[in-house]
C-alpha cells in the first residue's frame, strides 16, 4: 500500500533482467503451445494489446502529455516519454514518410532480448511482438488506429531493431465530447 | 471542507463507480400523536411531506421509517402500506423519521448518463471551438467537479463549494482507477469497479484531501 503511496512521474525502477526472463519464459510457453511462430506472433501481438489499453491510463496518469494533434507530436511523446517510462530507453525517429504518416522507431538496445538467440527453427518468430500490441492497444484508447510491426530485428541478423508505425486513421465514433 | 461523493462514469456515459463519502444530510426521527400536522402525498412511490413544514421536517423529505421499522416505498417493511398506516389512530403514538430520501442505484445511474449528455451538449454550445465539457457546476450548497481523461473517462467529484485542491484530488482519482482498476488483471475494461484496494485508496485519498485540500505537486 505505502508502495505506491508517492509514486509520482518519477516511475518506480525495478530490476530489468527479472522482466526480460519473465518475457523469456512467456514467448519460450507460447513456442511450446503452439504449432508455428505465426501464431505466437498473433498471440503476443493480442497480449500486447490487451497491456496497451489498460497501460495508456497509467501513462496519461502519469505524464502530462496532453492531447496530440498531429503524429509527429504522437511519435515524440511514444519515443521521448513512453519508452523512457516503461523501458528506460530513447528510441531514435527516422525514416518519415513524405506525408507524415509513417516512420520508424530506432530501438538500439531492445530490453527484451538481453539474453536471447533465436533458435534456427524459430527463424519467423517476432520475439518482441508484444511491443507492438501495446503500441496498437494503447493508440486506439487515445483514439489513433495504427499498423505496428517490427520490419528490422538485430535477433534475426539485422544491424537495427526497427519499429514502424504507420497511421491509418482517427477514430472518430469514440471521441470523447470537446474534442474534434 | 467535505467531499461528498465520487463517481467514475466510462467512454458511453455508464456509471462505473460510485462512493458516498459524507452526507450533510438531516435525518429527524420525532415521536407523533393522532392527528398527524402535516400532509403526506405519495409520489415516485415515496411517502413525502407535501405541506406543513416545522422543526426539521421539510417539504420533500420522506418517511424512512416508523417506530424502527424501514419504510421502502409506499409499504414498510413488514408489509402495511403507509397512508393506511398513519391514518388510523389507534396506532398512535408513534414515532416517524423524516428525511432527504437517498438516491437509488438507478437513480444514480441515470443521473450519471444524463450528466455524460449534458457535458457533451456543454462542449457543442460553447461560442469558442474546441471547449471542452462541463468542468464545473456550482451551486450555493456543492460543486460538481468533473475531469475527463483523454480516452474518454469522466472523473466527477461533488464537494463542499468551499473544498479547495479538487482538481489535484481528480487527477489523483485517475492515478488510482489506473493502479487499482486497471492493473488488476480480473477487471474487465469499462465494467463496473469492484475492486477491494480501489475503495481503500480512493477512502484514503478523500481523507488526505479534505484534511489539506491538496496533494502538494508531487503527486
Amino acid at each position: 500500500m505505502s508502495r505506491q503511496a508517492n509514486r509520482g512521474t518519477e516511475s518506480k525502477k525495478m530490476n530489468s533482467e527479472l522482466f526480460n526472463l519473465t518475457y523469456g519464459s512467456l514467448v519460450a510457453q507460447l513456442c511450446k503451445d503452439y504449432e508455428n511462430d505465426e501464431d505466437v506472433n498473433k498471440q503476443l501481438e493480442k497480449m500486447g494489446y490487451n497491456i496497451g489499453v489498460r497501460l495508456i491510463e497509467d501513462f496519461l496518469a502519469r505524464s502530462n502529455v496532453g492531447r496530440c494533434h498531429d503524429f509527429r507530436e504522437t511519435s515524440d511523446v511514444i519515443a521521448k516519454v513512453a519508452f523512457k517510462m516503461y523501458l528506460g530507453i530513447t528510441p531514435t525517429i527516422t525514416n518519415w514518410s513524405p506525408a507524415g504518416d509513417e516512420f520508424s522507431l530506432i530501438l538500439e538496445n531492445n530490453p527484451l532480448v538481453d539474453f536471447v538467440e533465436l533458435p534456427d527453427n524459430h527463424s519467423t518468430l517476432i520475439y518482441s511482438n508484444m511491443l507492438c500490441g501495446v503500441l496498437r492497444g494503447a493508440l486506439e484508447m487515445v483514439q489513433m488506429a495504427v499498423d505496428v510491426k517490427f520490419v528490422q530485428d538485430t535477433l534475426k541478423g539485422d544491424s537495427v531493431t526497427e519499429i514502424r508505425m504507420k497511421f491509418i486513421r482517427r477514430i472518430e465514433d469514440n471521441l470523447p465530447a470537446g474534442e474534434e | 471542507m467535505a467531499i461528498f461523493s465520487v463517481y467514475v462514469v466510462n467512454k458511453a456515459g455508464g456509471l462505473i463507480y460510485q462512493l458516498d463519502n459524507q452526507n450533510p444530510r438531516a435525518e429527524t426521527e420525532k415521536t407523533f400523536s393522532y392527528p398527524l400536522d402535516f400532509v403526506l402525498k405519495v409520489h415516485d412511490d415515496r411517502v413525502l411531506v407535501s405541506f406543513g413544514q416545522r422543526d426539521n421536517i421539510r417539504v420533500g423529505h420522506s418517511v424512512l421509517s416508523i417506530n424502527g421499522i424501514d419504510v421502502s416505498g409506499r409499504c414498510t417493511a413488514d408489509g402495511k402500506e403507509v397512508l393506511e398506516f398513519l391514518g388510523n389512530p389507534s396506532n398512535y403514538p408513534l414515532s416517524i423519521r423524516f428525511g432527504r430520501p437517498r438516491l437509488s442505484s438507478n437513480e444514480k445511474l441515470m443521473l450519471a448518463s444524463m450528466f455524460h449528455s449534458l457535458f457533451a451538449i456543454g462542449s457543442q454550445l460553447s461560442p469558442e471551438p474546441g471547449s471542452s465539457g462541463i468542468e464545473m457546476l456550482e451551486t450555493d450548497t456543492f460543486k460538481l467537479h468533473c475531469y475527463q481523461t483523454l480516452t474518454g473517462i469522466k472523473f466527477m467529484v461533488l464537494s463542499d463549494p468551499r473544498q479547495a485542491g479538487v482538481d489535484a484530488l481528480l487527477r489523483k482519482i485517475y492515478e488510482l482507477y489506473s493502479d487499482y482498476a486497471l492493473k488488476n488483471p480480473f477487471y474487465s475494461l469499462e465494467m463496473p469497479i469492484r475492486c477491494e484496494l480501489f475503495d481503500q485508496n480512493l477512502k484514503s485519498a478523500l481523507e488526505i484531501s479534505e484534511k489539506a485540500g491538496t496533494f502538494g505537486a508531487s503527486s
